[in-house]
């Protein structure tokens, strides 16, 4: 995972969002407090600044990733701040572990990605199947887990996490919110995409795009 | 002395209830983390961090956190991770309600208290004295 992909999969993620940000809000409206694409847009338009002010060397993707997680800790607020944050902070570090000119195959970045997700769920005392985002990450992870390991080249390996993420979030409309504001609709949640797992199949489709556009 | 750091989504909120505490308990050390760092409602775990160390390096005798609601548990969090250990062996989290809660921490950590006094007293059940006795127990007006 180079810099630029980083970078590159950053940028895409703030237009994804701005593009995206009125549907995640109206679901947000649905079964939380209606803010999840505003909080997303502040925290990543934040992000965005901060890349172009040149806080950071854009050729190190693991400082890249921690800038972008004390960055949305900081702005986006709600839960999902405090979650996304920890995710990239936990990527950031799994990948500043990596030794210095490492071949970055899919392995390392399903490791990455694991990582992050772990952290997700540490935070949030979570489970899948309690319509979070983790029912879209996780998906994703064991995805690009199992293309890792059958040596799917990092593009392709992205693409295959990217569309189980999106079968991931698609598949929270059945489920009972047992966490974070949803919970408190108990029943009345049912029926309504998780705004969390939605906007987690975002990101990750916006980074399959980056690699595959060769970034 | 035990001093305060109050963790919440309102700035104004927070600014209000330190006004409140600056008042019952003016020589208690208070630091406030509220909104995000951009000023909108939200928390923020670097705002926190911030706060907490500004605090803990006035307050030998360590530092309860009051927190309002949802997200900012989870900041929190965040934030005590980036904490130094010694730092954080002074830290206690509060599961009072923010507003009684800090009030009650405050007298009684102005009062000499303990942190762990300062804890318990800022966790007393928020029904506690709000009302008289023989209020009636559904809400309703009484008489």
């Amino acid at each position: 995972m180079s810099g630029a992909l980083i970078v590159g999969w950053l940028r895409l993620a703030v237009a994804r969002i701005v593009a995206e940000r009125a549907h995640l809000t109206e679901l947000d409206a649905a079964i939380g407090d209606g803010d999840h694409g505003i909080n997303l847009h502040r925290g990543f338009g934040a992000l965005e600044a901060r890349l172009a002010a040149g806080d950071v060397a854009i050729d190190e993707p693991g400082p890249l990733l921690v800038l972008a997680g004390r960055t949305i800790t900081g702005t986006v607020g709600g839960a999902s701040g405090a979650l996304y944050g920890r995710a990239l902070l936990r990527a950031g570090a799994a990948v500043e572990a990596w030794p210095r000119g490492s071949v970055v195959t899919s392995a390392l970045v399903a490791a990455a990605l694991r990582a992050a997700v772990d952290g997700v769920a540490a935070l949030g005392r979570s489970r899948p199947g309690e319509k979070t985002m983790l029912d879209a990450l996780l998906p994703a992870v064991v995805a690009l887990e199992g293309a890792g390991a059958a040596g799917v080249d990092l593009a392709g390996a992205l693409l295959r996490a990217a569309d189980a993420a999106e079968a991931g979030a698609r598949g929270t409309r059945p489920l009972l919110a047992t966490k974070g504001r949803a919970s408190y609709l108990g029943e009345r949640s049912i029926g309504h995409l998780d705004p969390g797992a939605v906007s987690s199949a975002l990101l990750l489709r916006a980074l399959a795009d980056v690699a595959a556009s060769g970034a | 002395m035990v001093a305060l750091v109050l963790v919440g989504h309102s700035p104004e909120l927070l600014r209000g209830l330190r006004a409140m505490l600056a008042q019952a308990a003016p020589a208690v050390r208070i630091g406030v983390a509220g909104g995000t760092d951009l000023g909108a409602l939200g928390t923020s775990a670097p705002m926190i961090l911030i706060a907490m160390r500004a605090v803990l390096a006035e307050a030998p005798d360590g530092v309860i956190v009051m927190l309002d609601l949802g997200s900012a548990a989870l900041a929190l969090e965040m934030a005590l991770d980036d904490l130094a250990p010694a730092d954080r062996e002074r830290v206690r989290v509060s599961r009072g309600a923010i507003v009684e809660g800090a009030v009650r921490a405050a007298v009684e950590a102005a009062g000499g208290g303990s942190l762990t006094a300062v804890l318990a007293a800022s966790e007393m059940p928020p029904g506690r004295a709000k009302l008289p006795d023989d209020w009636p127990a559904d809400g309703a007006a009484p008489g």
